[in-house]
């Protein structure tokens, strides 16, 4: 009985850090509707500079935490909003959340950067003193947590209802047209939000550092747990958000009370978030289809036939003469790099035409890689069994958001991944924890190519192919549906169109896609293991492809190129390791407006060149499709 | 028993604004039935409810006689209803051909979709896009033409699932005068067809020489129905309007 008491304490006490860092998500999102995806990131900075600021520095504990959640913070939260994020809310979500992303990986890049790892310990407020509460012995920096959440919630309280200010605030919950009438200063009103929100972050990141630690990448997932919570509340009601939190709180506190400490089950309570997610997200009730044309989407030309086919025999040519030359570590990552090109072609099918966001790219082509190591058949029906699996997740994790929109989708694939990560992947009947699955290399048609070179030029065969099957299907009638559902999914809905369904099935295609990527990669090393899958490192990938283009096979290929060279040239560089991969996330934060960005600019290169090579006779029969389709590179309602 | 029957007092509240007010009406087949009304009268929202975008809180939508209330978007379409949207919802990145191929395709349902189009379904596009108007403008990306021709574009889109009932939001704003009065004409074949028209609009001249029967709207009630003559004369429907003219409101 006692211990029942004393894990619901120290629940409360989790739950109370989470309902902190929860409820700044909410109101950035309802103020503004822009999910900041890295709201979680941007605590966790804010945790190192104040770790920086006390313990490094050594200033009184008060001064830091007063410098950090009311200087810092605020003016990092005002200043994203009004030079990152402002306007996103009324753009495609996926440009929301690739810049977001972005913002998330460059915090990572950046605090790895400035703090490299060391081991650090973040010292609990009042290092000491706590008190005995029913045979339980509360620290003193547990009661503050929750004496804190109180006043959070009791300040928020009185600021959202009392205020001029904050009845904007709740105005533009419900009809941002509606705020506009209040005076006129949306602007004020999201920076002030924004501020808010980025100081809960930081505190609730502060708070937590005591318990998990001054890790880069768990704080950083907070975000997934403050999720979990606001959706409770549908991402709009904080009294709901808080009660998520402490819910979510004791749950995990359960977890290792109660779950065994080994097997399957040790997993729960880092998945608990995501798991907790899922629940809520099924007994959610249906959305609303979206009225109102979604803007801003800017899509490459399609490619001519011959140029298609020209371009596919180049890359093969090319591959073939690098397996000639190159040395084998050299040809392991030129396999690297197709395998991350394929990865990213399913981004282009799922996001560049489809305009949906899956922030969990590699963990299908882990699901893919599982199956294809397990299944031991090295053949293609054992490739394409993979294939099936990872789209059969795929559809399962779509299913439950059927009734939601994109967002949440997006932010389900997220926890996804994580659940992945810490519950299934290390499991002794998957991947395993010492990191080594075998896998053979494919056998097509009673040849087996064992040899590195061979298999590097039956990948890239691949990713040709994928390349024209995703090319054909653009052409064709149902790439005509993907691109009407992502330009008007509410006209689609009217036409007679099952919205939900088509999103599943172009969900599921898209898993496959890279289940078929992570079965080829398995074949490729060898040796592969949970590490090679983390959930983290699709947040890049997705980054990549948006910043080289990711609506066009070219910007997947360049894209996945770059991703391959990224590690390397870390690893050349690994003084500034952390500022590469802060590069790559501000990188796609200034160009994430534009989601085909430089293989858009690379074409209206092309076509500057081929119109100078050309005498000035105009191909009359030029077909629509090859006309560029963008004049201005940003849409000024998503610039303003 | 009406082809479309909003009944029961539809009510749907936007927080603390009341957007339909125990509003009930009906439209017939081969009728074009107006459904007017001031700014913020509740015509689109009323046509969020019928088409299913939205669920009110109270009241009943009923369809070929049955209810269809809590039936889906895509349904309700299947069953035979189409819309036009006021803010325009054409496949901005398409071509105006493609946005009807889009249309026909959906059309043909998933089989459909994954056998190559034959040369009939060419012909029923190039028939659809004649047939409002738009032929010239068939290679053009539905994002780069005018709002008037975008509407039309809109109305051809649905007219390709041939529905019993076509919901026009608005549909002649931005078409010029000589483009108004074919676009009459062409409601009245529509509805000669033997289908139900309804259509929320500004221009009284138009309503008042398509029209068979109007519905007026204020404040989410419906204040007056009637043939154009009666509501002309109606007394209430020329104090809303008036009074919301007095403060510069009238579309
Ligand atoms: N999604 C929404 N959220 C909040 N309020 C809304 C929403 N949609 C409509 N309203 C409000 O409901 C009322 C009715 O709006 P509606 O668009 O139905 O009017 P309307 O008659 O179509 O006007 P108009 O002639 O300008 O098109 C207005 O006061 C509007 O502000
Ligand atoms: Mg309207």
């Amino acid at each position: 009985m006692d211990s029942v008491v004393s894990f619901t304490i120290l629940g409360l006490f989790t739950g109370a850090a989470y309902a902190i860092a929860a409820s700044g998500l909410v109101l950035t999102y309802t103020t503004t509707r822009v999910f900041n995806i890295a709201h979680g990131a941007l605590g966790m900075v804010m945790a190192f500079i104040f770790w920086d600021f006390s313990q490094r520095q050594g200033l009184p504990t008060w001064l830091a935490l007063v410098l950090v959640l009311g200087v810092v913070a605020p003016a990092t939260g005002w200043a994203i909003q009004r030079f990152v994020t402002r306007g996103l809310g009324e753009g495609p979500v996926s440009v929301t959340l690739v810049v977001t992303v972005g913002l998330l990986v460059g915090c990572i890049g950046l605090a790895t950067q400035v703090w490299p790892p060391e081991s650090r310990t973040p010292l609990p407020l009042f290092n000491g003193s706590g008190v005995e509460l029913s045979n339980t012995y509360v620290t003193a920096h547990q009661l503050i947590t929750v004496l804190l959440a109180g006043m959070v919630a009791l300040l928020l309280y009185l600021l959202l209802t009392r205020t001029r200010i904050g009845t904007a605030m709740r105005a533009s919950v419900d009809n941002p047209e509606l705020l506009k009438l209040f005076g006129g200063k949306p602007d004020r009103v999201a920076g002030l939000a924004w501020a808010i929100g980025t100081s809960l972050a930081a505190l609730g990141g502060i708070l937590l550092t005591p318990v998990v630690g001054l890790s880069y990448y768990d704080l950083t997932l907070l975000v997934i747990n403050a999720y979990a919570a606001a959706m409770l509340g549908r991402l709009r009601s904080l009294p709901l958000t808080l009660v998520g939190a402490m819910g979510l709180g004791i749950l995990q506190s359960y977890a290792v009370a109660y779950l065994p400490s080994d097997g399957l089950l040790s997993g729960i309570r880092s998945a608990m978030p995501a798991l907790f997610l899922f629940a809520v997200i099924v007994l959610m009730p249906q959305a609303q289809l979206r009225v109102g044309q979604v803007k801003g989407i800017v899509s490459a030309p399609l490619p001519s036939r011959t140029r298609q086919l020209g371009a596919d025999v180049a890359l093969v040519a090319l591959v073939a003469l690098l397996t000639a030359w190159l040395p084998g570590s050299s040809l392991l990552l030129v396999g690297m790099a197709a395998t991350y090109a394929m990865v990213m072609l399913s981004l282009v099918l799922l996001t560049g035409y489809g305009g949906h966001v899956s922030l969990a790219q590699f963990t299908f082509a882990g699901i893919g890689a599982l199956v294809y190591a397990k299944l031991g058949e090295p053949t293609l029906s054992g490739l394409l069994l993979s294939a099936l699996v990872a789209a059969a997740v795929g559809a399962v994790v779509a299913i439950p958001v059927l009734r939601l929109t994109g967002l949440y989708l997006a932010l389900s694939t997220l926890a996804f991944g994580l659940l992945m990560d810490k519950m299934i992947f290390q499991a002794e009947f998957a991947f395993g924890t010492n990191n080594s699955l075998d896998a053979e290399r494919l056998t097509i048609l009673g040849t087996s190519f064992s040899s590195l070179g061979g298999y590097v030029l039956v990948m890239t065969f691949f990713l040709v192919l994928m390349a024209f099957a995703v090319l054909a299907l653009r052409r064709g009638a149902l790439g005509r549906l993907l691109i009407a559902m992502r330009d008007s999914p509410a006209a689609c809905g009217t036409l007679g169109l099952d919205t939900r369904w088509f999103r599943v099935g172009l969900f599921a295609l898209s898993a496959g896609m890279a289940g078929i990527a992570g079965g080829l990669f398995a074949g490729l090393r060898g040796t592969i293991g949970a590490s090679d899958f983390q959930v983290l490192a699709s947040l890049p990938l997705l980054l990549l492809a948006v910043v080289f283009g990711v609506t066009s096979v070219t910007g997947a290929v360049l894209g996945g190129t770059g991703l391959m060279l990224l590690p390397v040239l870390q690893s050349t560089n690994p003084s500034l390791a952390g500022l590469i991969f802060g590069l790559v996330g501000f990188g796609a934060v200034a160009l994430g407006r534009d989601p085909n960005c430089l293989a858009n600019r690379l074409f209206t290169l092309g076509r500057a060149l081929r119109a100078q090579v050309r005498t000035p006779v105009r191909r009359p029969s030029e077909s629509y499709q090859d006309r560029p389709e963008v004049t201005e590179e940003v849409p000024a309602h998503v610039a303003s | 028993m009406s082809l479309l029957e909003v009944d029961d007092d539809v009510v749907v509240r936007f927080g603390g604004v009341t957007a339909v007010d125990h509003a009930s009406f009906t439209a017939g087949t081969g009728l074009v039935t107006g459904l007017i009304g001031p700014n913020g009268a509740g015509k689109t929202t009323c046509f969020n409810v019928i088409s299913g975008l939205l669920r009110p809180a109270k009241g009943t939508v009923r369809f070929h006689g049955r209810d269809v209330t809590s039936t889906p978007v895509h349904r309700r379409a299947k069953r035979g209803m189409g819309r036009t949207f006021q803010r325009l919802e054409a496949f901005g990145s398409l071509s105006v051909r493609d946005n009807v191929r889009a249309a026909v395709d959906i059309n043909r349902g998933l089989g459909g979709l994954l056998t190559p189009g034959h040369r009939s379904q060419a012909a029923r596009v190039d028939a659809l896009l004649d047939r409002v108007g738009l032929t010239h403008y068939a290679a053009e990306r539905a994002d780069a033409i005018p709002t008037g021709t975008a509407r039309l574009l809109e109305l051809a889109r649905c007219l390709a699932a041939d529905p019993a009932l076509l919901l026009l939001d608005e549909p002649s704003s931005g078409l010029n005068e000589s483009e108004t009065e074919a676009f009459g004409v062409l409601l009245r074949e529509l509805a000669a067809d033997g289908r139900g028209v309804l259509m929320v609009e500004h221009d009284m001249d138009l309503v008042m020489s398509v029209c068979d029967t109007i519905h007026a709207l204020d404040f989410g009630r419906v204040i007056a129905s009637g043939a154009p003559a009666e509501i002309r004369g109606d007394a209430a429907v020329q104090r809303a309007y008036l009074g919301k003219a007095d403060v510069g409101q009238v579309a």
